[in-house]
C-alpha cells in the first residue's frame, strides 16, 4: 500500500504585498485613451455639461495609477496568496460540500457569455430550454411541482421561502396570527435569520445531548396556532440524519404551518431520500455545493427553490414555461411575491449545473450519495481514532455525508484549540477547515465533508496531518499556536482593531480617516 | 502595569484525595492526613510562566511566603511583597491582601484557586477591580475562572498589554460545603465580578461576545416590558439578565434578589418568600426569570424565595425563563435545572420550556426538576 503523503515542504508564496493605492505613482497610466480629432470634439462641444447637475462629481475619483504590467503582477500575487477550490484539499469545508467542478462546463458556459438577459425570447430558445430540462431534473430529484432559479445563493432562496410562506398565509388572512418559524440550532442560520427578516419570531429548538436532533417532545411544545413554518435542514450541520423528519412534518401541518427543507445537505441524499415523501411543502437547493458549478466565494450561485403546486403560485416572475411550441418568461403571475433578484437567474451557473447531472445521470447522482456517505464514514473512523478528537452525539449510529467533531480534550490537555490547529493545517497545503456556525454549542469544533471527488489517497492525507498535528499540539503547544509558519499571511497584527469601530477599515478611504488622519490627495 | 497576584497555597488538595474541598480546618487536616499535596503553586507558576517574558515592564505585586512571593520568585520574578508573614495561612489572608492590592491601585487581579477563594475575593473587592482566576481549586463553578492556568495568564497579559478592552460580568458562586459533603448540591449566587473577556480563552463552552449578550439582554428586556399587561404583579427574579428591565422602567434593581413590579412601578424590592407570597395574595402575576450558575437553574441557586408556594400561586404558564444565548450554549447540552425544595413543584417543570433571548427570538430549551 501507498505510503500517506504528507506535504512536508510545503510554502505558500509571500509577496509582502502593498494595497495597491500604496503602489500609484502620480502621472503613470495603464492605458493612454486616444483623444477623439478635432473635428469630433468641435462638433460635440462640452459634452459634460450636457449631464444633469446632480449627477457630476464634485472631485475626481480617486484611483490608484499603475501601468498595466504591475496592475496584472499585483493581482497575480494576490491569487497566490488565497488557497482557491478546486487547487488542494477540499474536505476542510464542512457544509460546502466541495466537489470538482469539471472544466469542460466552464468552457460551455462561454458558449452564452454574450447573452444579454432582456433578449428577445425567441433568441435564446435553447438557453430556455436548458433552464426548462434543470427544473424537471430537480422536480425528480426532490419530488416537488415546480421550481425557480432566480435567487442567486442559498440564504437567498430561503428567504424567498420564507417570503412565499408569508404570502400563503396573508392570502388566508392568518398572517398576523401566525407569526412564529421554528428551526433548530444545528440547521442553517439562515433558516432563523432569513424568515427573521421576513418579520417573523423564531423559536430555536436544541438538540436532546444525546441523539444531537430535536425531541418530538420539544416541537410539540413550540407548536401552536401562531405557528407559521417549520424551516429545517436535514442531516443537520453534525451530519446526523434525524429519521422521522416526516414525523416533524406532520406535527407542524397538523398545527396549520407549512414546512419547508433547507437540502443544503443534499449531497447524501440524492437518489435515495427525496423532500415530497417526507411531506415538505418546499425545499431548496444549493447548485453551487451539491450540482457541481464552482463556489464563487460570494457568488456566482443559484439557491434553485422548489414548492409543490399549492404554492407555485407564490414564486417569483418570471418562471419558464413551454407551450407546446416555444419556451417563454412567464410574467402574468398575479399572485406571485414579485421578484427576489434581476432577471432570471444566473444562466451560466443554471447551464453548468445542468451540464454536471447531465454528466452524472440519474444513476451517477445515487454514486455521488453513496460514495460520499461511504468517504465521510471512512475518513470517521480515521479521525476519531486520533487522541484529543471527540465527537459528541448519536453514538453508535452512522453519520451521512459529514461529522462535526471537536478538540475539547487535546484542548484540556494542550491548551491548544480549534482555532490553532485550523490555522496550523495551512502549513501543510491543507485548506483552512471549517470549525461551525456561532454559536458554538459544540466546543472546540471542526466540521469535514469528504464529498464524492475524493479519493482515498486525499482521506488519508487529510487524517495523516490531522494526527500529526495533534502529536505537535502535545510536543510543542506554543509553536502550535504561534501558526500558521508557512502561509501568506500570519496572525492579525492588532486583532482589538477588528472589534473598535474607531480603527476599523474596509475600503482605503476609510483607513486613510482613521488612521493617517488625511484626506486622500485630488488629483 | 500593576498586577496583583494571589495564591491560596492550599486549593485543590482536597480533589485527588477524594475529598469535596478544603474549607474549613478539619478537611484540611485530613487532607494532608491522606497524604495529598499543594497543587495549586504548580498552576499557579503555570500561568505566571506567561508573563515571564515581560517581567520588566510589570511591577508584580504579591504575598507573604506560599501566597505568591514563592511562586514568583521561582520563576524569577523581584515581586514587592506585601502584608504579614505568618505560617498558617487562612482565608482571611486572602481577602486582606485583595483590599490592599485593590488600594495600592493594580491593574488586574490574578489570583489562584476554587470557588472558595472567589469568594473571598469578591469580599473584598466586589466589582472595583477586573480579576482572572487560575483554576487550582477541587469545585470550579465561578465564571471568574480561566478554563487552563496557562489561558489565566494569557488573558493577564494581553489585559496588561491593552490587548483586551472587553470586560464581563462573570458570576461567583458559593456552594455550601457540608451540605455538599453530605451529597446535596446547594449553592447560591454570591455576587458578579469583573473578567477581562477573550472569547477562547474563558470558560470555553461560552459563546457571544460581552457586547452582543447585553445587546440581546436590552432586546429581552424591551419584549418583556413592551408585553407587560395592566394590574399584573411582575415579579423580578435575580442575575445580570433581569436587570435591564428595571433600569429601563427606570426603577432600582435588586441584583442578587426579587422585585416587585406593578403598572410599571415599584411595589417591593428585595423580597423575601413570606412577602411575595403576601403581595401577591392569589392576583394575577407573572414570574420573570434568568438562568443562575455554571448548572444552570432557574430556580433555587439565586431565586430561593421563589419556592414552591409562591409558584404554585402564580401558575407554571406564567413564567418566562429570559437568557442570552451565551448562558445557554455554557450549559453543554445540560438541562436547565429546577429545584424549589418541593418535588411536586420541581416535576412540573420536566419537559421543554421557551427561553426568549432576544426581541423576537425564543429557544425550546429542556428543563429538569430535580
Amino acid at each position: 500500500m501507498a505510503k500517506v503523503k504528507i506535504r512536508e515542504n510545503y510554502h505558500q508564496a509571500r509577496w509582502d504585498e502593498p494595497i495597491i493605492y500604496e503602489l500609484s505613482t502620480p502621472g503613470e497610466r495603464g492605458i493612454l485613451v486616444p483623444q477623439p480629432e478635432r473635428e469630433i470634439r468641435e462638433e460635440a462641444g462640452d459634452i459634460l455639461s450636457k449631464l444633469p447637475e446632480n449627477m457630476l462629481r464634485k472631485e475626481k475619483p480617486n484611483l490608484p495609477e499603475i501601468s498595466q504590467k504591475h496592475v496584472l503582477a499585483h493581482y497575480l500575487h494576490l491569487s497566490q496568496e488565497t488557497l482557491g477550490s478546486n487547487l488542494n484539499n477540499d474536505i476542510s469545508q464542512g457544509t460546502c460540500t466541495m466537489k470538482y467542478n469539471p472544466r469542460i462546463n466552464e468552457k460551455l458556459a462561454t458558449l452564452i457569455h454574450e447573452v444579454h438577459p432582456l433578449q428577445d425570447e425567441s433568441t435564446i430558445q435553447g438557453l430556455l430550454s436548458i433552464y426548462y430540462r434543470f427544473e424537471h431534473m430537480l422536480k425528480e430529484i426532490s419530488g416537488m411541482d415546480k421550481f425557480t432559479f432566480q435567487p442567486g445563493g442559498g440564504s437567498h432562496a430561503v428567504y424567498t421561502a420564507a417570503s412565499i410562506i408569508r404570502a400563503y398565509h396573508e392570502s388566508r388572512g392568518e398572517l398576523e396570527q401566525r407569526n412564529e418559524v421554528i428551526t433548530t440550532i444545528f440547521s442553517h442560520p439562515c433558516d432563523a435569520a432569513t424568515p427573521s427578516t421576513a418579520g417573523f419570531k423564531i423559536i430555536t429548538l436544541y438538540p436532546n445531548e444525546e441523539t444531537g436532533v430535536p425531541d418530538v417532545e420539544a416541537l410539540k411544545e413550540a407548536v401552536s396556532e401562531r405557528t407559521a413554518a417549520l424551516f429545517i435542514t436535514n442531516p443537520e450541520d453534525t451530519g446526523i440524519y434525524n429519521p422521522i423528519i416526516d414525523e416533524f412534518v406532520k406535527i407542524v401541518h397538523e398545527a396549520g404551518g407549512l414546512c419547508f427543507y433547507d437540502q443544503a445537505n443534499a449531497n447524501g441524499m440524492l437518489g435515495i431520500a427525496r423532500a415530497r415523501e417526507a411531506g415538505f411543502d418546499m425545499c431548496h437547493f444549493n447548485v453551487h455545493k451539491t450540482f457541481g458549478t464552482p463556489h464563487g466565494c460570494s457568488g456566482p450561485g443559484t439557491g434553485a427553490l422548489g414548492v409543490r403546486s399549492h404554492l407555485a403560485k407564490f414564486l417569483p416572475v418570471p418562471t419558464v414555461e413551454y407551450d407546446g411550441e416555444k419556451y417563454y418568461l412567464d410574467y402574468d403571475r398575479p399572485e406571485s411575491i414579485g421578484k427576489v433578484r434581476g432577471f432570471f437567474g444566473v444562466a451560466p451557473v443554471i447551464l453548468k449545473a445542468y451540464c454536471w447531472t447531465m454528466m452524472m445521470g440519474a444513476d451517477g447522482l445515487r454514486e455521488v450519495a453513496e460514495i460520499s456517505v461511504l468517504n465521510n464514514n471512512y475518513l470517521q473512523k480515521k479521525i476519531e481514532a486520533i487522541d484529543g478528537v471527540e465527537t459528541w452525539y448519536a453514538e453508535g449510529r452512522r453519520r451521512l455525508e459529514q461529522v462535526r467533531y471537536n478538540w475539547r480534550k487535546l484542548y484540556e490537555e494542550t491548551g491548544v484549540g480549534t482555532d490553532d490547529i485550523m490555522r496550523r493545517i495551512g502549513d501543510y497545503g491543507i485548506q483552512h477547515y471549517w470549525t461551525s456556525h456561532h454559536p458554538w454549542v459544540v466546543p472546540e469544533p471542526f466540521t469535514l465533508e469528504p464529498c464524492e471527488t475524493y479519493s482515498k489517497a486525499d482521506l488519508d492525507e487529510y487524517a495523516a496531518v490531522l494526527e500529526r498535528i495533534a502529536e505537535e499540539a502535545r510536543k510543542d503547544p506554543d509553536f502550535v499556536k504561534a501558526s500558521p509558519h508557512k502561509c501568506a499571511s500570519h496572525v492579525i497584527a492588532k486583532p482589538e482593531e477588528l472589534n473598535d469601530p474607531s480603527k476599523w477599515a474596509l475600503t482605503w478611504r476609510a483607513y486613510l480617516k482613521k488612521h493617517k488622519k488625511e484626506e486622500p490627495s485630488l488629483g | 502595569m500593576k498586577l496583583g497576584f494571589i495564591v491560596n497555597p492550599i486549593a485543590g488538595m482536597g480533589g485527588k484525595v477524594g475529598l469535596k474541598g478544603t474549607d474549613g480546618k478539619e478537611v484540611l487536616e485530613k487532607a494532608i492526613r491522606l497524604g495529598a499535596k499543594p497543587e495549586s503553586p504548580i498552576k499557579a507558576k503555570k500561568a505566571l510562566e506567561v508573563l515571564k517574558p515581560y517581567m520588566d515592564e510589570i511591577e508584580l505585586i504579591t504575598c507573604h511566603g506560599s501566597m505568591g512571593e514563592e511562586e514568583a520568585t521561582d520563576l524569577g520574578f523581584k515581586p514587592r511583597v506585601i502584608g504579614e508573614r505568618k505560617d498558617k495561612v487562612g482565608p482571611e489572608d486572602t481577602e486582606e491582601a485583595a483590599k490592599l492590592m485593590l488600594d495600592m491601585g493594580v491593574d488586574l487581579l490574578l489570583f489562584a484557586g476554587g470557588d472558595g477563594t472567589a469568594r473571598n475575593v469578591y469580599n473584598a473587592i466586589g466589582d472595583k477591580l477586573p480579576v482572572i482566576g487560575i483554576p487550582a481549586g477541587v469545585k470550579i463553578h465561578s465564571a471568574v475562572y480561566a478554563n487552563h492556568p496557562r489561558s489565566a495568564g494569557e488573558v493577564a497579559l494581553k489585559y496588561l498589554r491593552g490587548e483586551i478592552k472587553t470586560i464581563r460580568e462573570a458570576e461567583v458562586m458559593d456552594i455550601d460545603e457540608e451540605a455538599f459533603r453530605k451529597g446535596q448540591v446547594t449553592a447560591k449566587l454570591y455576587g458578579y465580578m469583573r473578567v477581562p473577556y477573550e472569547r477562547q480563552l474563558v470558560q470555553s463552552l461560552k459563546a457571544g461576545r460581552p457586547e452582543q449578550e447585553e445587546a440581546a439582554q436590552d432586546a429581552v428586556a424591551d419584549r418583556i416590558i413592551d408585553e407587560m399587561e395592566p394590574d399584573v404583579f411582575y415579579i423580578i427574579g435575580s442575575g445580570t439578565s433581569t436587570r435591564p428591565i428595571m433600569e429601563k422602567l427606570g426603577l432600582p434593581n435588586t441584583l442578587l434578589g426579587i422585585d416587585i413590579v406593578k403598572n410599571k412601578e415599584l411595589v417591593a424590592s428585595d423580597v423575601g418568600e413570606k412577602d411575595i407570597l403576601r403581595i401577591i395574595n392569589g392576583q394575577k402575576a407573572k414570574i420573570i426569570v434568568t438562568i443562575i450558575g455554571g448548572q444552570g437553574y432557574i430556580f433555587g441557586r439565586g431565586n430561593q424565595q421563589l419556592s414552591g408556594e409562591v409558584i404554585k400561586m402564580v401558575g407554571k404558564e406564567n413564567i418566562r425563563i429570559i437568557a442570552t444565548k451565551g448562558k445557554i450554549v455554557s450549559l453543554g447540552g445540560q438541562p436547565i435545572l429546577v429545584d424549589t425544595g418541593d418535588d411536586e413543584v420541581n416535576r412540573m417543570f420536566n419537559g421543554y420550556m421557551r427561553v426568549i433571548t432576544s426581541y423576537n427570538e425564543e429557544i425550546m430549551y429542556r428543563v429538569k426538576g430535580l
